[in-house]
């Protein structure tokens, strides 16, 4: 029997609440030692985040992307594989989405479905080449996703700058054609009587007039219930997660461990190429720019992946969190004068946090007295301490 | 022509340096068993935390030492998350990378005036010789003295793991923690100072970038040099010499970039060189890693 303490204080999600406000109570301790006022500062912060409808949707939106990478990176780790790579995925995604978007001239529907699938194909491919590299040939995930990132941002820029696509006088390529663009009620809120309704209505006005809402995050909603659905209800997701448990065991049943290796890699990929994907389609300016370093969309889902423990659905709530931080971040800067960098503390402290729960229930296991069973439960308790002090 | 080839062996220590050091931070620590992919961030802070010093107190040295210290307090931590706590070393490894590079900007904006780059330093640490010293294209050899420090600790660390106790002890901990364990050797010890040694190399890396190839911390003085060393680290299949060798072709291949760049080939693709190099020649000859067998894993006192 266990107590009920014993039992809340194992549970996953409660632990990752703890360290979610730890990492603020960390940031608190920083700001005072730098000088700001530490309470005003985190309230600025959530204010910022959820205070107007206005910014509960912006947050949303700025969450969609590295929902997606969180979702590729969780993906990955289910199958025992660390896609380090998703930075460089998502940034073929975008790319590609360009590439489609900008030339193609489809009718809206078409030219969606094909930004999205020119994005999605892009980046499945990206990620199967570190897969096949691993599959055929045994080298690292790790080393090649590191490089195809490098390869990935030049490759960005020589883009930007091809005759074909870039703008004359910018850093950045012609947008994609409109009948691409994923934002909802697009051609409504600009017309007259869209314009007239947005104008009386403050609550359609802040959420729609104001923010590039997409359908980018119901379809990331969708994706994690799928990739749930996938790795825990089918025979594909047995295999791919057999090949992450035991890669010999897998093999010695009869599964195609290169196969399963190449697949999770693609993937993985695709889900990034579709935060790709909803991010031009979705979010202005539409198009590419040249890039000095990576804009971190990937190493940020890592991120979302880790404080999630893995889980597609906590990918959401984790992206959302992590979405808010960097929104809210621009407001602390503004009003309390904070560097925004306490976000990236916030969000590593979270992470560690996250890391280092999993060693409570093992902990409380070991060291801490269960609440005194008075039954024959003694007899058994006292044997397992036998056990561990051995 | 020879003075090309000088330009280009003088651009390859110059960049390879950096590299050099945190990677042999990269290969104690992987070596003893765990996994740091904080490099970047200790980089990251030894960067700052060298540069701070250095151009406070006006001596380079000092702000050289300091950014490995700073890296070493990072070392500590993930020593502790990993040996101490059992944590996934990928997970806490990937927190350093945002806390170090976070808390370097957040401090740089603190003490010059909200920018994210500090003022130069007055004194770079010093080239071997003294300038006005050599002539004609000898000059491209007048390299720092990090670049000569790293080749030292490179050679430093191949006789440590080889040819010591301490060495046999590094690497049994990392290939089988149990039998070490009982042999007597205390392998969370052992852990503890690898991963410790792992985070100063890496500040030296990170200082020996902003005190001696810029003068400067900037945000992007440290962008990826630790995640590319990491890959050298694999790519030199885990041992010293060849990690310090593959991050001097690393070097190499950027100097390539340097040379060739602006001529009839788009500098982006030029840029993507050193990247498509390194894939291919892993694919050409390197074949399957073999990574410490403990490598990753946290050991659990009396576990086989």
């Amino acid at each position: 029997m266990e107590s009920k303490g014993r039992k809340f204080l194992k549970n996953p999600f409660v632990l990752t609440v703890i360290a979610i406000i730890l990492g603020f109570l960390v940031a608190m301790v920083v700001l005072a030692a730098a000088g700001f006022p530490p309470l005003k500062s985190v309230g600025i912060l959530i204010k910022s985040m959820v205070g107007k409808p206005k910014d509960i949707a912006a947050v949303v939106v700025k969450s969609t992307p590295i929902i997606f990478t969180g979702l590729g990176v969780a993906f990955a780790i289910k199958t025992g594989l660390f896609n380090i790579g998703a930075e460089g995925q998502y940034m073929m995604g975008c790319v590609a989405a360009v590439a489609a978007g900008a030339v193609l001239d489809l009718p809206a529907p078409l030219e969606i479905l094909a930004v999205i699938l020119a994005a999605v194909l892009a980046s499945a491919l990206y990620g199967g080449i570190v897969g096949v590299l691993k599959a055929k040939i045994g080298i690292h995930e790790v080393i090649t996703s590191i490089m195809l990132n490098w390869i990935a941002l030049y490759f960005n820029n020589w883009f930007t700058n091809t005759r074909l696509y870039h703008k004359p006088a910018t850093i950045g390529t012609y947008p994609i054609h409109e009948s691409a663009y994923t934002m909802v009620l697009y051609h409504w809120k600009k017309s007259e009587a869209g314009r007239a309704v947005l104008k009386s209505n403050d609550f359609l006005k802040q959420v729609l007039g104001r923010n590039d809402i997409n359908m980018g995050f119901a379809v990331a909603v969708i994706a994690a219930i799928f990739v749930t659905w996938l790795l825990t209800r089918t025979k594909k997701g047995f295999e791919l997660r057999s090949v992450g448990s035991n890669i010999d065991a897998a093999r010695y049943t009869g599964i195609n461990v290169s196969k399963n290796i190449i697949d999770s890699m693609m993937i993985s990929g695709a889900l990034c190429g579709l935060g790709a994907a909803f991010y031009i389609t979705g979010q202005s300016p539409h198009l590419l720019n040249t890039l000095s370093a990576t804009e971190n969309v990937g190493f940020n889902g890592l991120s979302v992946a880790f404080i999630a423990q893995s889980s597609p659905i906590g990918c959401i709530f984790a992206g959302l969190l992590f979405g808010g931080l960097l929104y809210g971040g621009a407001s602390l800067q503004s009003q309390v004068g904070a560097p925004t960098e306490i976000i990236n503390i916030v969000i590593g402290v979270i992470v560690f946090l996250v890391a280092l729960s999993v060693i409570i229930p093992q902990f409380l296991d070991k060291h801490v007295r269960k609440a005194a069973p008075k039954t024959e439960t003694v007899g058994t308790d006292k044997k397992k301490g036998a056990g561990d002090a051995k | 022509m020879l003075n090309n080839i000088l330009v280009a062996i003088g651009i390859t220590l110059m960049y390879s340096t950096p590299l050099a050091l945190a990677g042999q931070g990269s290969v104690i620590s992987e070596v003893s068993g765990v996994v740091n992919i904080g490099i970047e961030g200790m980089m990251t802070i030894g960067a700052f935390f060298g540069t701070f010093v250095g151009q406070r107190t006006g001596n380079p040295w000092l702000g050289f030492l300091c950014g490995g210290l700073a890296g070493a307090v990072f070392g500590l931590v993930h020593a502790f998350a990993s040996v101490t706590c059992k944590a996934d070393q990928t997970v806490t490894g990937i927190a350093m990378n945002l806390v170090g590079p976070g808390l370097a900007l957040f401090l740089c904006r603190l003490f010059y005036d909200g920018a994210t780059q500090s003022q130069p330093v007055d004194h770079k640490i010093p080239t071997l010789f003294p300038s006005g010293m050599l002539h004609g294209a000898a000059k491209n050899l007048n390299v720092s003295w990090t670049t000569i420090i790293a080749l030292l600790i490179a050679v430093g660390m191949w006789y440590v793991f080889y040819h010591t106790t301490w060495g046999l002890h590094i690497r049994a901990v990392g290939e089988h923690p149990a039998a070490a364990d009982t042999l007597g050797i205390n392998v969370y010890k052992v852990r503890y100072l690898s991963v410790i040694a792992s985070g100063f190399l890496a500040g030296l890396g990170g200082a020996s970038m902003t005190l001696g190839v810029v003068s400067q911390f900037s945000p992007t003085a440290i962008s990826g040099q630790g995640f590319i060393a990491i890959a050298a680290i694999i790519f030199g299949k885990w041992t010293p010499h060849g990690g310090y060798l593959a991050c001097l072709l690393f070097g190499f291949f950027t100097a390539l970039t340097v040379l060739f760049g602006g001529s009839v080939i788009p500098v982006e693709i030029i840029s993507m060189l050193p990247y498509v190099a390194t894939i291919i020649i892993l694919i050409l000859f390197v074949g399957r890693a073999s990574a410490p067998k403990a490598n990753g894993v946290p050991y659990e006192k009396g576990s086989r």
